[in-house]
Formats: structure tokens, C-alpha cells, sequence
């Protein structure tokens, strides 16, 4: 009986005892690459041995995050959708776009490259190739900030692939990870920034066969929810998180963040894009 | 085969290091689930007595709300606390979205239909045989729920698992309304399915076999309870 | 004792199930102190006569008095826990004997040490001393429906209602609870107890109602009863004929 009274005793204290870890004084959302890649591990300790202040992070594709924002329920956003961030800010949700810092988006598929997409001139020319071999594709389809570049690359071949079909175009709807795996399962090519494809480890045949083209140019950018909106935002906080990122010492934080001896994500605060 | 015996190696690491981040992890994913079963039983036990035992009109109908109810999807639940729970929803000012408590609120949601409506059939089964014995005893209305409770204890344990069940499997709703957030809301299938994204699937495999053999365990100790429950028990 | 609720009048009782006449205008009297016992094949209505003696239904037509010196002044719930009832397949907790037997008790809000003395006495008194402390649904039939008399009985009720409680028991387990029914009516209590049991009724009955289809037949003293029935049916049913 003893036991059984242990148990209970043990069940007790599981709901009653109040978790260890206080609540956040801060709520950043951001992307799936970013966190994915291990980033905010990296830096967000750095950032609160500084300044104190603690960080909870939340990844979700760039449009959920802007609908998050949107609803009030963030401080700070880390986002990559350059039009559909300056549209949330002229709609007054949030204020004081700061771009902090970017990578690009690598072309991957199988390594046999049955579309010939390794020998493309420009990232169109290669989904043009894609397209052409009808060679499978994997699309995220999650109006994440990836996939809307996506949409631009198509858009500007005139092209607006349906899933289903002949087949070879599929929108899967989930994040970065979820589309590599799959992916890397169907022998398909997919569009993926090079922070999560670095960190990502379970590539099997998948190689980067196209990057470079300043098209696939990847800005990532810090936006504040608005305040005025929303009277509960922790203004003082995410400003100091902002301020820090955009310091000479976040900004070297952020280039010291490395796999493999590369540097995942390259910091640009006050300068234009390359 | 290989991913297997990868993610068994790296299951046994992970026990054999008790690694900090993960005890957390398995610590937020037991409290969560055992807190949602807690609050869910306190509602569902007298819920299901009351459909059992009272007659009202539109009672069958909400039986059979009720019985659908059990097979909701755990990211609908998710999705309807969550525009609740919403800065810009009715209960937006307490500040509750991204926090355990959010994941707990999702969870009894998504566990309290199954143990009403167990207790439900239970009782009502119960009831048959005992209302004339119970009755001629003296017991009130009152007294009878509960002494029906407490015979039907074996397979109210039995809701209880099935609750628990569903709340410690889930991840569609502590997904959304917890956030995932590492050292806060990251439960053991938030982070299998982390690590899934990012591709590491003997991890992911390792977290998962680590969650069915915590099943197992909560399910052995509830065979034990059920056995010495089965016939006895109840204060004299 | 059992003057605070009985004498027990029954006027022009009767019950309909469906459009069958299930009890059909009874109207008698039941004396306090001693054993009464319902007699007739299956289907006679004893059973929904007893229920409606006890409370658990209510008559289509015709009343229960109850026209003890006490009974006007009690409540009707008060009325209900001075009666226990007996049926004929028992129902008994998944707890031990002992806390069965607590049970009643518990629930008319009984301190714990008054609990304790009254279930001690009863189980000295029907002998289920060695059974206390088992599970009482790992027992056997018998000794289910004796720990079902006793947990019956430790309330002290005026009156006890059995409903056919011995039709499942091997002899031993007869002869025993029979045993403790008329230790039962020596302390005081009115018992009414419902058999086609023939021997049964001739070994405790004191009176008798006879019952069939419905309609009470006779109503008298056992020992004129068997010896001299007033009716054909009666006549036939003691010796033995359908």
C-alpha cells in the first residue's frame, strides 16, 4: 500500500508544484530555417548573460509569424518576406523594420540531377529545367518566406504549378525540415536556405546543385509589433533585443555562428544588399 | 536497420546521461498530460454522471455529441484555444498563449470528452444493476453518484489511461497554443518533431521510443492499482 | 420496536404494467412483530408487491399507510430508511464484507466508532465473522445473500423485505439464512418475505397472503392457512398441482 500512496504522492506533486522555469519577459517569432539551424541557441544566451533579459522563442513559416504579429501575440518578429514585411508595416501592425542580417536559398535535389539543373545560368533558367524534366519537386506551400520566393521564381517564367496532376509539382505544406525529408526521400529537387540545409542531417542522396544568383538573395529582417496596437507589447525588452542584434556586437555574434567552419548567416545592418 | 539501432544507442544515452534539457523535457510532457487528466476527470467524472443519471430533453443528442466529441482532432482543438487564448481573443488579456498553462487548458479540452463519456456508458451501466439495491440502502442522489463512482473505479482508471493517453501522445495542440518554446513549452512530441524537421531522426526515433516506454510504465502502475481495485477499496 | 411505522395498511393497491394488471386491488394489513409471508407461483405479482410495499415504485391506483404511533411525524425519507430490502439476486459493493455491512450505516451519517460496535454485532449474530474482512464478490452465491441480509438488517429497520431470497442457495445456505431471519424477528423487527417456496412458508410463515394472478386470494394466520386453504387455488398450490 505504501507504494500506491507513493504514487500518489508522486501525481500530486506533478500538478501542483509550479514549473521551475518562470514565464519569458520576452516572445520573439520567428522562422523554422532560423531556429532550425540552432541560431538562437546560440546567440539568445549571449543576449540575456547581457542584458538580463529572457528570451522565448516561438518558429513558425513568415506568414503565420506576421499573422501572429498581427494578432498581438508576439513582442518581435525575425522574418525573410521583404514585400509581404513592408505591407505589415504600412498596415500599421508593426514599426521599426530593421534588416540584421541574410543568407541565400540553395537549389538542392538528387546528386544524379536528372534536370541538368547544376548546369542552369540563373535560378529561373534552373526551374525552368525542373519544369521541363517534369522532374519531381517538393514544394513548401506554407506562404512561409521560402515559399514565396518560390512563387516569384515560377512567376517570373509565367508559371504557376498546381500540385497534383502529372504529378511531378507537390505542395506539402510544412516547414523547411519537413520538405527536405521528404525531399530526400523522392529523389526530388526543393528550395531551401542554405541555414537549414547546412544543419540538416538527414540529406541521403540530396546535394546543392544551384545557388548564387543574386535572386536567391535572403534578407532577414526585425520588426516590432506595434505598440500602439498592442498596449501589452514588451516595448523596453524587444527594443533592447533589437538594439543588441543590430550592435557591433550582436552583429559579430551573429558571423561567428558556425557549421562545419561556415557561417550560416551573414550579418548587414546599415548596408545594402550584395 | 541501421536508423534503428542508432536511435536504440541514442535512447540509452539519453537515460544513461540524465541530460538535463531532457528530464525537463519528459518532466513539462508529464505534468502537462497529468495536470489536463487531473482537471479533465474533475469535470468529465460529474458530466458523465449527470448524462448517465439525469433525464432532460436532448439528452441523446448530447450523448452523441458527446461520443463524437472523442474523436475531435487534437490541432482543431488547438486552433479554437488558441484563438481563444489570443491577445486579439475573448481571453486575450490574461496573457496565457505560449505557456504551459495553454498547453494544459488544449489538453483538458481534447481529454475531457473521453473520460465523460467512459464514465457515461460506466455509470449508466452501473446504474441498472444497483439504483433499486442503492435506493432501498437509504443512499440520496448525491450518495448514489458517488458510490456508483467508486464501483465503477476499474473502469473510470480505464477513461483515465485513455485521457492520458490521448494528452501525452498529442502534438497538434501543444504545437500551436505551447509554441515549442526550448526550456519552456517543448514536450517529448514537439521535440520529436523538431528533431524530425531538422532531420535527425535517431533522435526523434530515440525521443519516441523513450515516450511509449514512459506509457508503458504509467500503464503497468495503473494494471497494479486496477488489480488491488477490482474488488476492493473504498474507506469503511 | 418496529411500532414507530407498522401496523402496514395496504388499500385497493394495484399496478399496471403495460395493459396487464400486475397487482390487482390488494388491500391488507400487516401486523408488526412477525414473519408475513408472500406466497404464489412466478409471475403472482408478489415481487411488484413488495416494491410497492417498500417505496422503490409507485401504485397506479390505491395507497401504502404506514399507521404507526410515529409515522405521522416523520418525513417520507425518514420513512424509506426505517425499511431495508432483501432481493433476490444480491447486489453487494466491490469492497469487503465488513464495509458492506457499514455501508447503510455510512450513509445515514453514522460516526465511525458507533459503525464499527454495530457491524461487529451483527457479524457475531450471522455468523459471518470468518467472511468479514473478504471481498464480497469473490464469495459464493450463499454467502452473498447472507452478507446481503446482514448489511440488510444493520440498520435496525422496522420492517425487512425479502424478495425471494433464498431461491438460489443450496440447503445449508437456506437453513442459515433462515436461521438469522427468525433471530431477526426475535429482536424485535416485522419481516415480510415474498417465495413460492412451499417448505419455506410452512417453516417461518406466521401469516400468509396468498397471491395469485395478481389478486390476493387469502390472508391468514399460516398454521389455518395450511391446514384448512379457503380456496381451489390455494388448495391446488399446497398440493403440489398447476
Amino acid at each position: 500500500m505504501r507504494r500506491w500512496n507513493f504514487i500518489a504522492v508522486l501525481i500530486a506533486a506533478l500538478i501542483f508544484l509550479p514549473l521551475r522555469v518562470a514565464a519569458a519577459d520576452l516572445l520573439l517569432v520567428s522562422t523554422t530555417s532560423t531556429e532550425n539551424s540552432g541560431l538562437f541557441s546560440y546567440l539568445l544566451p549571449k543576449f540575456t548573460a547581457a542584458t538580463g533579459i529572457k528570451v522565448h522563442v516561438v518558429a513558425v513559416g513568415t506568414g503565420q509569424a506576421l499573422k501572429i504579429g498581427e494578432r498581438g501575440d508576439a513582442d518581435v518578429l525575425l522574418v525573410h518576406d521583404k514585400p509581404s514585411e513592408l505591407a505589415f508595416v504600412a498596415a500599421g501592425y508593426g514599426i521599426d523594420r530593421r534588416q540584421v542580417m541574410y543568407n541565400d536559398f540553395v537549389i538542392v535535389g538528387p546528386a544524379a540531377d536528372p534536370a541538368g539543373v547544376a548546369k542552369a545560368a540563373s535560378a529561373t533558367a534552373a526551374f525552368a529545367r525542373i519544369r521541363a524534366a517534369k522532374a519531381p519537386f517538393i514544394s513548401r506551400g506554407d506562404e512561409s518566406g521560402t515559399h514565396k520566393l518560390e512563387g516569384r521564381l515560377w512567376a517570373a517564367l509565367d508559371l504557376r504549378p498546381q500540385s497534383g496532376g502529372d504529378g511531378w509539382y507537390r505542395s506539402i505544406g510544412a516547414g523547411m525540415g519537413a520538405a527536405l525529408n521528404m525531399a530526400a526521400a523522392s529523389d526530388a529537387y526543393t528550395l531551401s536556405d542554405r541555414g537549414t540545409w547546412l544543419s540538416f542531417q538527414n540529406r541521403r542522396n540530396l546535394t546543392v546543385l544551384y545557388d548564387g544568383d543574386p535572386a536567391l538573395f535572403n534578407q532577414y529582417a526585425l520588426i516590432l509589433v506595434n505598440p500602439a496596437r498592442h498596449p501589452h507589447v514588451h516595448v523596453t525588452e524587444a527594443r533592447r533585443l533589437m538594439d543588441w542584434l543590430i550592435s557591433a556586437e550582436g552583429q559579430a555574434a551573429i558571423a561567428s555562428f558556425k557549421i562545419g567552419g561556415q557561417s550560416l548567416f551573414i550579418p548587414n545592418y546599415g548596408k545594402e544588399t550584395p | 536497420m541501421n536508423d534503428f539501432s542508432d536511435a536504440f544507442a541514442t535512447a540509452l544515452d539519453l537515460m544513461r546521461s540524465f541530460d538535463p534539457a531532457f528530464i525537463e523535457i519528459v518532466a513539462l510532457s508529464l505534468k502537462v498530460s497529468v495536470t489536463a487528466v487531473f482537471f479533465a476527470a474533475l469535470l468529465g467524472l460529474p458530466l458523465g454522471a449527470l448524462l448517465a443519471l439525469k433525464k432532460f430533453p436532448g439528452r441523446g443528442i448530447a450523448v452523441v455529441f458527446l461520443n463524437a466529441l472523442m474523436g475531435l482532432p487534437p490541432v482543431v482543438v488547438g486552433l479554437v484555444i488558441y484563438l481563444m487564448l489570443s491577445r486579439a481573443g475573448p481571453f486575450g488579456v490574461f496573457g496565457l498563449l505560449y505557456t504551459p498553462t495553454a498547453m494544459i487548458v488544449a489538453q483538458t479540452v481534447l481529454v475531457l470528452p473521453i473520460i465523460a463519456a467512459i464514465a457515461r456508458q460506466t455509470i449508466a451501466d452501473l446504474h441498472t444493476e444497483y439504483a433499486d439495491q442503492l435506493k432501498s440502502l437509504g443512499a440520496r442522489e448525491g450518495q448514489m453518484i458517488l458510490t456508483l463512482l467508486a464501483e465503477g473505479r476499474s473502469s473510470l482508471l480505464t477513461a483515465l489511461l485513455a485521457g492520458f493517453g490521448r494528452a501525452i501522445a498529442e502534438v497538434g495542440a501543444v504545437m500551436v497554443v505551447g509554441g515549442n518554446i526550448d526550456h519552456y513549452t517543448r514536450t517529448m512530441t514537439t521535440a520529436i518533431a523538431l528533431e524530425t524537421s531538422k532531420g535527425n531522426l535517431s533522435l526523434a526515433m530515440a525521443l519516441g521510443m523513450l515516450l511509449i516506454l514512459l506509457t508503458i510504465a504509467v500503464n503497468a502502475a495503473a494494471f497494479g492499482l486496477r488489480r488491488r481495485f477490482s474488488l476492493l477499496g473504498g474507506a469503511s | 420496536m418496529s411500532g414507530a411505522l407498522l401496523p402496514l395498511r395496504l388499500e385497493g393497491l394495484s399496478f399496471v404494467a403495460g395493459d396487464r394488471l400486475v397487482v390487482d386491488h390488494i388491500t391488507a394489513d400487516i401486523a408488526p412483530d412477525r414473519i408475513t409471508v408472500v406466497l404464489g407461483h412466478n409471475g403472482a405479482g408478489k415481487s411488484m408487491l413488495m416494491r410497492l410495499c417498500h417505496g422503490l415504485m409507485s401504485p397506479t391506483a390505491g395507497a401504502i399507510r404506514w399507521q404507526g404511533r410515529e409515522a405521522a411525524s416523520l418525513t417520507a425519507e425518514d420513512i424509506a430508511r426505517r425499511q431495508s430490502m432483501v432481493f433476490h439476486l444480491p447486489v453487494l459493493l466491490r469492497r469487503t464484507v465488513r464495509q458492506n455491512l457499514s455501508f447503510p450505516l455510512q450513509l445515514r451519517g453514522v460516526t465511525v466508532a458507533q459503525r464499527r460496535k454495530r457491524v461487529d454485532e451483527v457479524i457475531a449474530e450471522t455468523g459471518l465473522g470468518p467472511l468479514a474482512d473478504r471481498p464480497a464478490r469473490a464469495l459464493s452465491a450463499g454467502e452473498q445473500q447472507l452478507a446481503a441480509i446482514a448489511r440488510a438488517w444493520v440498520t435496525r429497520p422496522d420492517i425487512l423485505f425479502l424478495d425471494e431470497p433464498t431461491t438460489h442457495l443450496d440447503p445449508g445456505a437456506v437453513a442459515r439464512a433462515e436461521k438469522i431471519l427468525l433471530g431477526i424477528r426475535r429482536a424485535g423487527a416485522t419481516i415480510m418475505l415474498a417465495t413460492h417456496d412451499l417448505a419455506q412458508a410452512r417453516r417461518i410463515a406466521d401469516q400468509v397472503l396468498f397471491l395469485a394472478g395478481g389478486r390476493l386470494l387469502e390472508d391468514r394466520p399460516a398454521k389455518d392457512f395450511f391446514t384448512a386453504p379457503l380456496t381451489e387455488e390455494a388448495r391446488r398450490f399446497l398440493e403440489g398441482r398447476l
